[in-house]
């Protein structure tokens, strides 16, 4: 785990690769083209690139275009902005027509650190996963996002990839077999499941190294596509444990606790807690002072692992 | 198609439109008749469409971005053969094709599902970004209402489009001057048009928009200019054709009963 990438770093290294190998790949940005890391892209396939200002609703609608018309569409600005503001663009241009566009939007969640609470978004996730046909991919580590991002342009229709600013520890292996749609067991455990997803899935790992030095053996799954969701995992880990919790960089309402719980509450009964952003608004710090601050570290899963095997 | 065939065209297209909406029981006829004479010349005279192959290589496209109009589409669909006038007639009914606002993936030569003001002339920009790129003849015309015009991604999607040197895009504003609360420029002054989409970069033409002769002629001025899109301000009047339709507001939203039915078909030399 000596590594760390930022997941967007991968992301654009991607784009540049996916680029060589796809003609018809358009990449889209907002103004932020360093940000997301598009401008590589751009760069390299000038023609194939569209800076469209900071004019986020015509991003999505003109990627909508361009989608229709046989490309297949990078189209890429925060988080905030890509969910927040285009919302009803891209449930209606892109998710209603099913439009080939990818929505890579990157400095999701906490770690996007001192811009502060305009600018961290904990709700995109809720907003995306209740557009029908969109499928939801929040990678964990830069080699994961390289691997998802690859199948999500391969797959016809639209995607919404949830992507950090903040550099992160490379725990997958190049050779790690992710599939979209199938969660990726990285620790075997019988007592308690960690559930986790993006920037959590390596605190829960951290946590559950912790808690087996004290006993309690704990199974950690990377939930890397929240929609369409691994249900059979879930099920799974709510009959052969005793409880489940869930990780996210991400609110509490609406994000993969929600999603988890939906799948547990129809198939398996089982004591639940969610670790993510408390239903409030984040501020300005150092992502890891926020992480602490907002609840979303490993000692925080830690805590909730405790308790939920209490209750 | 000569100028008398347009126009006996156009009244079928109406008649049409008035029809269904009636046997709907709701729907917008005002602004659907407005545009019936826009959506006429290009169906029938300058788009190259093929309802025989509805996806043909390089053909014409036309968004209506104003997609509560669905029935001036529908119709003029109906009457260009892609599918018989009497499937229309389902309009807005339960299973039924039809839509109250159009969708592409269920109606034959619908290019894109709209309703949600502005978001069809956005994606019509992406559209002629991607013929570009393709080097694909094949030209973008996208009808906008004037209320519409008060939706910001509008003015994003226009500054793009001069921006892109889109000249193969052609808007074409339905500039009827009425919106459901009433007047335009009562509700949220639109007001000067031509000037707003000159000063970003657009190359704009004014005229009648029930005159054919100059529709015809403002799209083949629209052809000819090179490196700007061009945005065509169609004069028209809300409810055009039909008599106790024309000007009122009050007909945006609103289906004509039996006898107003009636009426309106006998205006416009139909049957029922």
């Amino acid at each position: 785990m000596a590594d760390k990438m930022a997941t967007r770093q991968a992301y654009g290294k991607a784009l540049v690769e996916l680029g060589a190998k796809k003609p018809e790949l358009v990449v889209m940005d907002a103004d932020l083209s360093k940000s997301t890391m598009t401008a590589e892209f751009g760069k390299t396939y000038p023609e194939r690139f569209f800076n469209m200002g900071i004019a986020e609703q015509n991003l999505y609608g003109a990627a909508a275009g361009l989608a229709l018309s046989g490309k297949v569409v990078c189209a890429s600005t925060f988080a905030m902005f890509a969910t927040g503001r285009a919302f009803e663009i891209i449930r209606n241009s892109i998710g209603y027509t099913k439009a080939n566009v990818k929505i890579c939007a990157t400095h999701a969640g906490i770690t996007v650190g001192e811009d502060g609470a305009s600018h961290q978004t904990f709700e995109d996730i809720a907003l995306m996963r209740t557009i029908p046909g969109m499928t939801v991919i929040n990678p964990s580590d830069g080699v994961s996002a390289k691997k998802l991002l690859e199948q999500a342009v391969e797959m016809y229709g639209p995607c919404y990839v949830r992507l950090g600013r903040a550099a992160v520890p490379v725990f997958y292996d190049e050779s790690a077999d992710i599939t979209l749609g199938r969660a990726n067991t990285i620790r075997e455990g019988k007592d308690v499941t960690v559930i986790a997803t993006g920037i959590m899935v390596n605190e829960a790992f951290i946590a559950a190294e912790k808690l087996a030095e004290e006993g309690i053996d704990v199974r950690v799954i990377d939930i890397h596509t929240i929609k369409p969701i691994d249900s059979d995992a879930i099920i799974k880990a709510a009959e052969e444990t005793k409880a489940i919790v869930t990780a996210e960089e991400h609110s509490i309402v609406g994000g993969l606790g929600s999603a988890v719980a939906e799948v547990v509450v129809k198939s398996a009964p089982v004591r639940m807690a969610m670790v993510g952003q408390q239903d409030t608004y984040g501020e300005s710090g150092k992502p890891d002072q926020l992480k602490e601050k907002y609840g979303m570290t490993s000692a925080d899963i830690i805590n909730a692992v405790k308790s939920v095997l209490q209750r | 198609m000569d100028i008398k065939a347009l126009e006996k065209t156009a009244a079928e297209v109406r008649i049409g439109i008035i029809k269904a909406i009636h046997n709907a029981g709701s729907g917008h006829p005002g602004g659907s008749l407005s545009a019936a004479d826009i959506v006429t010349a290009l169906y029938f005279d300058e788009m190259n469409v093929d309802p025989e192959n509805p996806k043909m290589e390089n053909r014409d496209k036309f968004i209506l971005s104003k997609g509560h109009a669905g029935p001036v589409q529908y119709s003029a669909l109906a009457v260009k053969g892609y599918y018989p006038m009497e499937d229309f007639m389902t309009l807005r009914k339960i299973g039924s094709k039809f839509q109250g606002h159009p969708d592409m993936n269920k109606v034959p030569g619908i290019e894109m599902s709209t309703g949600s003001l502005g978001q069809g002339f956005s994606v019509a920009g992406g559209m002629a970004m991607a013929n570009k790129l393709d080097n694909n003849p094949g030209r973008i015309y996208v009808l906008l209402g004037d209320g519409e015009i008060q939706e910001g991604i509008v003015w994003e999607a226009a500054m793009s489009a001069a921006h892109n040197s889109l000249d193969n895009l052609v808007g074409i504003l339905d500039y009827n001057g009425l919106q459901i609360d009433g007047k335009n420029d009562d509700v949220m002054t639109v007001a000067p048009v031509a000037e707003k989409f000159a000063a970003f970069g657009w190359n704009v033409i004014e005229i009648d928009g029930h005159d054919f002769t100059q529709i015809l002629d403002a799209f083949r001025k629209a052809r000819e200019c090179k490196g700007k899109p061009t945005m065509i301000i169609a004069n028209t009047i809300k409810g055009k054709g039909v008599s106790f339709m024309e000007g009122e507001a009050g007909w945006h939203g609103k289906a004509p009963d039996e006898e107003q039915t009636r009426q309106a078909v006998a205006e416009l030399g139909g049957e029922m």
